[in-house]
């Protein structure tokens, strides 16, 4: 990377800033040109399927991994100039809680704390406060092999964030916990925002996405293919659509031909679900006129309304698959 | 925040020692935390010095009507050390697959204080194993005729050779997928450990046999502690039995020059 000058620009106002990285494994493009900006003080989701090369962004970005080509630049510090200043200003939890499985959760914070040289007093109140503040006081002084995995993912979490760091990277934060370790972490990174941090977080969760994050950047292949709000990411697949259901499978012709008849695209059938769904533009009309149509040609409806796409389907728009693959299921339904 | 979160600035040569001393620290409390841990690595070398003695003992002659077990002792001592980079190496293994090694690698601490961290941690801890070893040898009879000073050199001979043997394992335990193919290692370390002078004399080993272990750097050590704890030594007339209080040294010099530097080299290009 060092032999590469920078291919833009970098703007050291963002908080994460990346231009054409390039991360080659044998003949897989990991990453292939791959452009970010985050901005400060935001939660910056980073979605995209298996594969995708969300993992290899982070590692990039974190410094564990070199790139090919491309710059980068975290909280200002340049990643291919100067990483020990990129490591202190950045806090990293991967996929999988990388903390000492013998050693107690205050051992575990002490030690860290130690190493980003907060000298040995410092790093004991530190952990005492991190312990305080991730709700683990009552287990501190016991080996985290005993630990559940939402615990120990929060002892990850105050591990990574023992200097306060300025961009928080989360790789997939909650994958393998249950209902209840995935709100403990999410409100464990909503605290986080509080103080200021910036967090890029990778999930194959769109709803945590959607809960979570300001913005979305999707990738694919080693690329960024959109970019923006969740809302503004929706809408650019169509706002709204009308989704009829019939009673009678007979019927799903009549209705696709009423659907037609009030938008400029091409409704889609989905027979096993007895339903035609088609984007519109003007919305309530749209829909009054398909009622209107509906009737005049007998259908008898089991469902007619109007909704939103869900970031599901956005995904699915934007890459061609889903997050979490289920062909067995998708079969199973036909 | 109720703490000042301001790193120290210290010069890096100062964190290159404070970091490694804290990796150390780390290792020192796993035995805090799991005293037994280390009755289970000295599982194997214990139980095979028993067999050796108290089961084949009788069988063994070593020539010039030798106290077997006084030969023993000091093969075991070696044998100890020669395992010590299985340790090594399935350490290095498991911080690596739990994600530990990586946490380290993102952060502003020193780098060379995980890979010198676990040398002298490790270091540390085959003292303590010595420690160990040795008390049971004192318990089965075995003794050092050889002046105190002769007797620490030989102790500091077995710790050379297991600070060698540290590079191996670091540089094998960075280079294998898992802790489940770390468990493959035993296949080298066991004839490694074995075709030497630690427990039978190389002479009464097969011709090629018998050269391979006269070489081996494990019995280097072994014959030159027994030289000077004033042990049985049973060496023939070969060049590097000759010379085993050389080759004791040199050795492990050599390995340490040799895989130091890989080992180093295979930490920096995790990056790759
Ligand atoms: N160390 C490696 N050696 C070889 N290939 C790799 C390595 N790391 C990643 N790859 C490949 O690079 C591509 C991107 O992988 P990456 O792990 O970044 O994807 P991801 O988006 O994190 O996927 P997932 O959702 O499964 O975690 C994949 O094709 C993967 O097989
Ligand atoms: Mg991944």
């Amino acid at each position: 990377m060092d032999n590469h000058p920078p291919v833009a620009p970098l703007d050291p106002a963002l908080a994460v800033h990346t231009v054409g990285l390039v991360k080659r494994y044998g003949q897989v493009m990991a990453l292939d040109g791959f452009d970010l900006s985050v901005r400060r003080g935001t939660v910056h989701g980073l979605l995209g399927p298996n594969g995708a090369g969300k993992t290899t962004a982070v590692r990039v970005l974190t410094t564990l991994t070199e790139a090919d080509a491309g710059a980068a630049q975290i909280a200002g510090a340049d990643l291919g100039s100067d990483r020990l200043e990129v490591r202190r200003r950045i806090g990293l939890a991967g996929q999988y809680a990388a903390v000492d499985e013998v050693l107690t959760g205050r051992q575990n914070l002490e030690l860290f704390g130690r190493l980003f040289h907060l000298g040995r007093p410092r790093a004991r109140t530190r952990a005492t406060e991190l312990l305080e503040q991730f709700a683990l006081t009552d287990a501190a002084d016991k080996g985290v092999g005993a630990y559940s995995g939402g615990m120990r993912r929060r002892l990850d979490l105050a591990a990574s964030m023992i200097l306060a760091p300025q961009v928080m990277f989360l790789d997939e934060p909650t994958t393998g916990l249950d209902p209840r370790g995935r709100a403990e972490v999410w409100e464990a990174v909503r605290a986080l925002v509080g103080q200021g941090t910036t967090v890029l977080l990778t999930t194959q969760y769109l709803d945590e996405a959607d809960q979570l994050a300001d913005r979305i950047t999707v990738i694919d292949q080693g690329r960024q293919i959109a970019d923006g709000t969740p809302a503004e990411l929706k809408r650019a697949v169509g706002g709204a659509q009308i989704e009829v259901t019939v009673a009678d499978p007979a019927q799903l012709d009549a209705a696709e031909a009423a659907c037609a008849a009030v938008s400029t695209l091409s409704p889609l059938v989905d027979r096993p679900r007895r339903r035609v769904v088609v984007p519109v533009e003007e919305q309530l009309g749209s829909l009054a006129a398909v009622a209107a149509r509906l009737a005049e040609a007998g259908v008898a409806v089991e469902d007619v309304g109007l909704r939103r796409p869900t970031l599901d389907e956005v995904f699915l728009r934007l890459t061609g698959h889903r997050t979490d693959e289920e062909p067995e299921l998708e079969e199973a339904t036909r | 925040m109720t703490t000042d979160l301001q790193p120290l600035r210290r010069s890096t040569a100062y964190w290159a020692v404070a970091d490694a001393w804290s990796m150390v620290w780390r290792q020192l409390l796993y035995y805090v935390r799991q005293p037994t841990t280390i009755l289970w690595q000295l599982g194997f070398p214990i139980v095979s010095v028993l067999l050796f003695v108290y089961v084949f003992g009788s069988a063994m002659d070593i020539g010039g009507g030798a106290d077997y077990t006084a030969f023993a002792m000091p093969g075991m001592f070696a044998m100890t050390m020669a395992f010590g980079f299985m340790n090594t190496a399935y350490a290095v293994v498991l911080d690596k697959e739990k994600g530990v090694t990586d946490r380290f690698r993102s952060m502003p601490m020193a780098p060379s204080a995980v890979v010198s961290g676990r040398g002298f941690g490790d270091l540390l801890g085959a003292a303590l194993d010595l420690l160990v070893i040795a008390a049971i040898a004192l318990v089965i009879g075995w003794r050092s005729q050889g002046s105190l000073w002769e007797t620490l050199y030989a102790f500091g001979l077995l710790l050379l050779l297991r600070f060698a043997l540290i590079w191996i394992g670091i540089y094998l335990g960075l280079g294998v997928k898992n802790t489940e193919t770390a468990g493959n290692l035993f296949a080298v370390a066991f004839p490694f450990a074995m075709i030497s002078s630690v427990f039978t004399p190389p002479s009464m080993m097969p011709g090629w046999l018998g050269f391979l272990a006269t070489w081996n750097p494990v019995s280097a050590t072994a014959t030159a502690i027994r030289e000077l704890f004033g042990n049985p030594v049973a060496v023939g007339s070969s060049w590097p039995e000759q010379n085993a209080q050389l080759l004791a040294v040199l050795w492990p010099v050599l390995i340490t020059a040799v895989f130091l530097p890989l080992a180093v080299r295979r930490y920096q290009r995790l990056s790759r």
